[in-house]
C-alpha cells in the first residue's frame, strides 16, 4: 500500500478543469516531484490534499484512510504538514512561535490548564521546545529565533516555513516550490536539507518544483503535468526526456 | 545593554525573560499594593478607575490584538457580566460566587455570539458587533423585570469574609480588589500566551490558511477567544458597576464600546502593556480635557466653556494619529525608546523603517 494515493481526482473552477482525472501514488520514503508549466493544477493537488478544496470526483486516501472524510483541520493530525507557494508564515509573532505553531497537533493540554499554567502544561511546553529546538539546529535558524517575521529576507522566511512544517514530526512533507526565489547557495542547501528529511529523518516528500536541477538531484520519481492530467511519470531523466513533455513545455513557453 | 543567554527552554517559558525584569515588575506590584497610603481617596479612584479599564481591555485585546477580531459590541459584555454580578448577589450569592460566575455567564454569551459571528470577517464582523452593541440598551429595558430597566440599579456592599468592601466608604478595599482581579487576569492571559492556545490565536490572525494547515480549528479557535475575551470583560463590567455604585440601561452604551477599541489601538494591539497604556489614556484624557478647558475657559475670561463633542473628537484625532503615524501604539513607542538606550550610542535613525512586505494575491497558488 502507497502512503498517498490519488485516483481519478478531478476539479474544475467554473470553465476551467485545474486537475483533470488524475491518479498517482507516492510510496512510503520517496521523494516524489511533481513538474509542470504555470497553470497546471500542481498547487491545486496540494489544496486538494489539505482539503482546501473539495475534489469534483475521484479518491485520497492517506495511508489507507479516506483524506476526503476529514476536515482540513484534521488533515495535519494524520502527520502531513506542507508549505506554501506565496509564504504563509504568521508575520506578527517570532520564529520561535511559528515553529511552536507547527507543534499544535501534539497539544495535548486544554485552555484552562494553560491559563494556570500547571506543572503538565510546563512538561508539555518542554517537549514541543525540544522538539523546535532540534529543528532551529537543523536549518541553522539560530539566529533568527525571536526575530519577528515580518522584516526577515525571503530567503529565511522559506527556510522558516519548512521549519514550521518539519516541527509538527510529519510523515509527509510537502512542498510548494521549495526554492522558488531563492539563490543559487540557498538553492544548494535547500537541496541537502530535502536530502537528509527523507534519509535521517525518515520523511516521505511530495514537492512542486521548477528548477529542473533540484528535481533530478533529489527526487526518486516525477510527475509531469499538463492542463491538470497527468503528461509522464517516472524516473527524472526519463520524464525530462519525454517528448510529450517537451512539447508541454515548449508549447507554452515556460521552461 | 541587557544581554539574554539561553541555558534552557525554561528560560523561554518562564514568566520573567531575567532577573532584572521580575524585580522590575515585583517593584511595580509591591508599589501598586502600598498605594492607598500613598495616595488620597480621589487619586486612588482613579487609579481603580484605571484598573478596571485595563481589565476591560484585557478582554478586549486578547480579542482583537491576540486573535485579529474586531469587536466594537464589547460594552454589552461589560453589561451582561454586571447585571449578572449584581442579579446573582440580589438573590443571595456571596461575592465570591458571583463574581467568577458572572465571569462565566459572560464568557458562555460570547462563545454563543461566536458561533454564527466567526464566519464573518473584518468589517462585517464589526459590523455585527455593532448590532449588538445597539441591542442591548433595549434588551435589558425589555427585561424590566429582572434588570429594572430605566430605572437601573444600586450595586450592593461587597462582603468577603466578613470584610465590608464598597467604592466610597472602603477606597482602599475596593482598589485591593481590583488590583487582585487585575493580576489574576493579567497572569492568565500572559500563561496563555506561552502555551498552544494563545499561539493558536496568533495563529488565526496571521494566516487561516496556514493555521489550518497545522491543525488549528479556525472556528473553534475563534469561539475560545470569544469566550475568554467576554469572561475577563465580563469581570471588568462587573467591576465597573460597583465602582459606578448606579447603572441602567444607558451605562455601557456603544459610546463605550468605541472607547474600548481605540484604547487598544491607541495603547498597541497585540500586548498586555498596550492595554494598560490605553486605559491611562482613557481614564485620565476626559480629566485632562476639562482641566485644559477650564484653563483656557479662565484664560478668555468665560469662566468654564463646555464645548459638545469634545471628548469624543479629541480621542478621534488621537487615534487617526497613532494609525497614521504609531500603529504598535504607546507600548511600541516605548519599545523603541527602550531599545535606543539599551543600544546607546549605536542606535541607528532607520533602524525602525516600516518594512515593506510583498502583497498576499492568489493565497494559495
Ligand atoms: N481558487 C481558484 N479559483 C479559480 N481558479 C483557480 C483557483 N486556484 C487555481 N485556479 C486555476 O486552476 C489552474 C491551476 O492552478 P494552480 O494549481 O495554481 O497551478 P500551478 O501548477 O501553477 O500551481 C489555473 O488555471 C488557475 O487559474
Ligand atoms: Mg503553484
Amino acid at each position: 500500500m502507497s502512503l498517498l494515493e490519488i485516483n481519478n481526482a478531478t476539479l474544475k473552477f467554473g470553465g476551467v478543469v485545474a486537475v483533470n482525472d488524475l491518479s498517482f501514488s507516492v510510496e512510503e520514503g520517496e521523494v516524489y516531484a511533481i513538474v509542470g508549466p504555470n497553470g497546471a493544477g500542481k498547487s491545486t493537488v496540494f489544496n486538494l490534499i489539505s482539503r482546501f478544496y473539495e475534489p469534483f470526483s475521484g479518491q485520497i486516501a492517506f495511508d489507507g484512510q479516506n483524506l476526503l472524510d476529514r476536515r482540513a483541520d484534521a488533515v495535519a493530525d494524520l502527520g502531513i504538514a506542507r508549505t506554501f507557494q506565496n509564504i504563509e508564515l504568521f508575520d506578527h509573532a517570532t520564529v520561535l512561535q511559528n515553529l511552536l505553531v507547527g507543534r499544535h497537533r501534539h497539544r495535548r493540554t486544554n485552555m484552562i490548564e494553560e491559563m494556570l499554567f500547571t506543572p503538565r502544561v510546563r512538561r508539555e511546553e518542554h517537549k514541543h521546545r525540544e522538539a523546535v529546538e532540534r529543528v532551529i539546529d537543523f536549518l541553522d535558524l539560530q539566529p533568527y529565533r525571536n526575530k519577528m517575521i515580518a522584516g526577515l529576507p525571503y530567503g529565511v522566511r522559506k527556510v522558516v516555513e519548512l521549519g514550521r512544517a518539519l516541527s509538527s514530526d510529519p510523515r509527509l512533507l510537502l512542498l510548494d516550490e521549495p526554492a522558488s526565489g531563492l539563490s543559487v547557495e540557498e538553492t544548494q542547501d535547500m537541496r541537502w536539507w530535502i536530502d537528509d528529511i527523507r534519509k535521517q529523518m525518515g520523511i516521505t516528500v511530495l514537492m512542486v518544483e521548477h528548477d529542473m536541477g533540484l528535481v533530478s538531484g533529489v527526487s526518486d520519481r516525477v510527475l509531469a503535468l499538463a492542463d491538470g492530467a497527468k503528461l509522464a511519470e517516472g524516473a527524472p531523466a526519463e520524464v525530462q526526456s519525454d517528448p510529450a513533455v517537451i512539447a508541454a513545455y515548449l508549447g507554452t513557453g515556460a521552461v | 545593554m541587557r544581554i539574554h543567554f539561553k541555558t534552557s527552554y525554561e528560560n523561554d517559558i518562564r514568566l520573567f525573560p531575567d532577573w532584572w525584569s521580575f524585580l522590575v515588575y515585583a517593584v511595580l506590584v509591591a508599589g501598586a499594593v502600598i498605594l492607598p497610603w500613598l495616595l488620597d481617596d480621589f487619586f486612588l479612584g482613579e487609579v481603580t478607575n484605571v484598573l478596571i479599564w485595563a481589565i476591560a481591555g484585557l478582554g478586549l485585546m486578547l480579542l482583537t490584538g491576540q486573535t485579529g477580531q474586531a469587536s466594537l459590541g464589547h460594552a454589552a459584555f461589560l453589561a451582561i457580566g454586571c447585571y449578572s454580578c449584581i442579579i446573582l448577589m440580589e438573590n443571595g450569592l456571596p461575592f465570591l460566587l458571583a463574581f467568577p460566575l458572572a465571569g462565566v455567564i459572560t464568557g458562555v454569551f460570547g462563545t454563543l455570539f461566536a458561533i454564527p459571528a466567526v464566519r464573518l470577517h473584518g468589517i462585517y464582523l464589526a459590523i455585527a458587533t455593532i448590532a449588538l452593541s445597539v441591542l442591548a440598551d433595549d434588551i435589558i429595558v425589555l427585561l424590566e423585570p429582572w434588570t429594572d430597566g430605566v430605572s437601573g440599579k444600586f450595586a450592593p456592599m461587597i462582603t468577603i469574609f466578613g470584610l465590608e468592601i464598597e467604592r466610597w466608604t472602603t477606597p482602599d478595599r475596593f482598589y485591593w480588589l481590583v488590583l487582585a482581579v487585575t493580576i489574576l487576569c493579567t497572569l492568565a492571559y500572559r500563561n496563555l500566551l506561552r502555551a498552544p492556545l494563545g499561539r493558536a490565536f496568533a495563529a488565526v490572525r496571521d494566516s487561516e490558511v496556514s493555521a489550518t494547515a497545522m491543525g488549528v480549528h479556525i472556528a473553534f479557535t475563534k469561539a475560545a477567544a470569544f469566550g475568554l475575551s467576554c469572561a475577563i470583560t465580563g469581570l471588568a463590567g462587573a467591576l465597573m458597576g460597583f465602582y459606578a455604585g448606579a447603572f441602567n440601561n444607558e451605562t455601557f452604551s456603544i459610546v463605550i464600546s468605541i472607547s474600548l477599541l481605540m484604547m487598544i489601538v491607541i495603547g498597541g494591539l497585540g500586548s498586555i502593556h498596550g492595554a494598560f497604556f490605553g486605559a491611562i489614556v482613557i481614564a485620565f484624557l476626559p480629566q485632562a480635557l476639562s482641566m485644559a478647558t477650564d484653563t483656557i475657559g479662565g484664560m478668555i475670561g468665560g469662566g468654564n466653556v463646555a464645548i459638545p463633542g469634545l471628548e469624543t473628537g479629541v480621542f478621534g484625532a488621537i487615534l487617526i494619529l497613532f494609525i497614521l503615524f504609531e500603529p504598535m501604539g504607546i507600548y511600541g513607542r516605548w519599545l523603541k525608546i527602550r531599545t535606543w538606550f539599551e543600544l546607546f550610542p549605536f542606535a541607528r535613525k532607520d533602524m525602525f523603517k516600516r518594512q515593506k512586505s510583498y502583497l498576499k494575491t492568489e493565497r494559495l497558488r
